[in-house]
């Protein structure tokens, strides 16, 4: 860091990401309490420690390979071999992974991927609440949140990766590298463990399980929207120069930019960032006729629609494609629960999944022609690119490992619980062996008192 | 004898990088934490089948708590 003005972007820089880490911390604690919400009492604990558990799971394989995937495969294997000389820095076992007075910056960019990686095992966890594995589910949220959002961050959220130079693929907010391919992947293990018990009648007609305490579920929700805003700015290089850029941007001005280094600001995607979510909650209100679940939801949504190309968009446009977003999902949720019976406890691969593909296809045209990289040679954002992308994400990094996985594990009967626990809950399986304790105790209790009195 | 390398900070921290202790180790380090991991993975998954087994059991039999 020699010169001044180094030294302070350096250190500007270092303190934005940390920030942000920070911040995304809340998108955790808000699905820690919308999921709880959402679950039955006799579930609570359980499906509280279940999502707890990606954090250190999740860290710790994030840090073993998921950062040095990001690094190694944004041409793998389509376009070229694994760049090892990118992944070089990035092993666990390199001097930069670790304090070090000369390197400012990989811990807290680490950080800021890894939190990413933390929402989306936690967008998975929330859908198969009350009926898996906590183990089953654990081996889901490392593959989701350490291997296959990393591989397609890889190939469509880096500045070289094959899907933006040769398909145009712009996400600048992660409608797809983020929430396509975690509700996808949530539809992929939701395919094979099956509902919950008494979700369907036996006509095949699907029940309402409303949340226990929608107060809860709305702070929790709410704690996710402020996450978000953390979220916007970690896909954000918060200042550069063109000249460090080394593209064709002319001039000496500084700039922010998204993750293609494509330039933006702070205020652009701040306006979106609300007009979007103002639009999913109108839109969700009508459409759920003011169910308070869907229209707290349809915020969320909405962001996650117009979140592609928020970086890019009018006000405007970014409220109506939030609102779009949110009819196609809820209208998806409830055709694919009656034509597929899917149980998606908290409709998750609705308000990511599908909304996230509806906001990768839509910035196609919106953004069509529009510049995907500041490099020469990158072809430019269009409708088939961002389709293809969309598929991609949800379908071939998403859906298909998910299912894969599942399957093996159903097959090896470690999936799901059994049906008596379900049918008691799971709380029952950590509660019973305090209860037998405690009656152990009161047996003992029992014993010395008519003891005393034979005694006495 | 210093951990980390340094026994005092009279340097130029220009010519400064890693500061952590035991350097020259950081691959038995990354051993150590995959087997912490995967270890982990084998002791949770041992300790939740004998939760399942013996809710089982008790659900079925809810006389018997031995």
């Amino acid at each position: 860091m020699d010169g001044n003005l180094n030294a302070l972007t350096t250190i500007f820089t270092e303190f934005y990401y940390w920030v942000t880490v920070v911040f995304m911390f809340l998108i955790h604690v808000g699905f820690c309490l919308y999921e709880v919400s959402a679950s039955r009492h006799k579930n609570h604990m359980h499906t509280l420690m279940k999502n707890v558990m990606i954090i250190p799971l999740v860290t710790i394989t994030f840090f073993l390979f998921g950062w040095w995937i990001y690094w190694t495969f944004p041409n793998f294997p389509l376009f070229g071999t694994l760049d090892l000389d990118a992944g070089q820095n990035n092993l666990p076992w390199s001097e930069t992974m670790g304090t070090n007075l000369s390197d400012h910056i990989t811990g807290v960019f680490w950080a800021a991927f890894l939190l990413f990686s933390w929402t989306a095992a936690s967008i998975v966890s929330g859908s198969v609440i009350e009926r898996i594995r906590s183990s089953a589910f654990w081996i889901h949220a490392i593959l989701i949140g350490s291997v296959f959002w990393v591989i397609d961050a890889a190939w469509g959220w880096h500045y070289a990766g094959w899907m933006v130079r040769e398909l145009g693929y712009h996400d600048a907010y992660a409608s797809g590298v983020i929430h396509a391919i975690a509700g996808g992947y949530a539809l992929g293990v939701l395919t094979v463990l099956g509902p919950r018990i008494g979700k369907f009648d036996s006509n095949g007609v699907a029940r309402i399980i409303p949340p226990h305490n929608p107060w809860l579920l709305a702070v929790g929700i709410f704690m996710i929207y402020t996450g978000f805003w953390g979220f916007y700015a970690a896909c954000n290089v918060p200042i550069i120069s063109p000249a460090l850029i080394d593209g064709q941007i002319t001039g000496a001005t500084w700039t922010a930019t998204n993750i293609y280094l494509t330039p933006t600001t702070l205020s652009a995607i701040t306006f979106n960032f609300l007009m979007s979510l103002s639009g999913g909650l109108m839109a969700a209100y009508i459409v759920s006729k003011g169910d308070a679940f869907w229209t707290f939801s349809g915020g969320l949504a909405g962001i996650i629609t117009a979140s592609a190309g928020n970086d890019l968009y009018h006000p405007i446009q970014a409220l109506l494609i939030g609102a779009a977003g949110v009819i196609c999902a809820y209208k998806l949720h409830y055709y694919v629960e009656r034509k597929f019976k899917i149980d998606d406890a908290v409709g998750a691969v609705a308000v990511h999944g599908y909304a996230g593909v509806v906001g990768l296809i839509i910035s196609g045209f919106v953004l069509w022609g529009v510049p995907s990289s500041p490099f020469d040679g990158y072809a430019a954002i269009n409708p088939i690119g961002q389709l293809l992308g969309a598929l991609i994400m949800f379908g071939l990094l998403g859906f298909l490992p998910a299912y894969l996985v599942t399957r093996v594990q159903s097959s090896l009967g470690i999936l799901r619980i059994p049906e008596t626990i379900e049918l008691k809950g799971l709380d029952f399986v950590d509660n019973l062996s305090r209860e037998l304790a405690e009656e152990h105790l009161v047996a003992i209790e029992k014993e010395r008192s008519v003891q005393d009195q034979t005694r006495s | 004898m210093s951990t980390i390398g340094y026994q005092q900070w009279a340097v130029d921290l220009a010519q400064v990088t890693s500061i952590y202790p035991f350097q020259g180790s950081e691959i038995i380090m990354t051993i150590i934490g995959v087997v912490f991991w995967l270890g982990w993975h084998k002791v949770q998954f041992n300790q939740e089948n004998q939760k399942m087994n013996g809710a089982r059991e008790a659900e079925t039999d809810p006389s018997d708590t031995s």
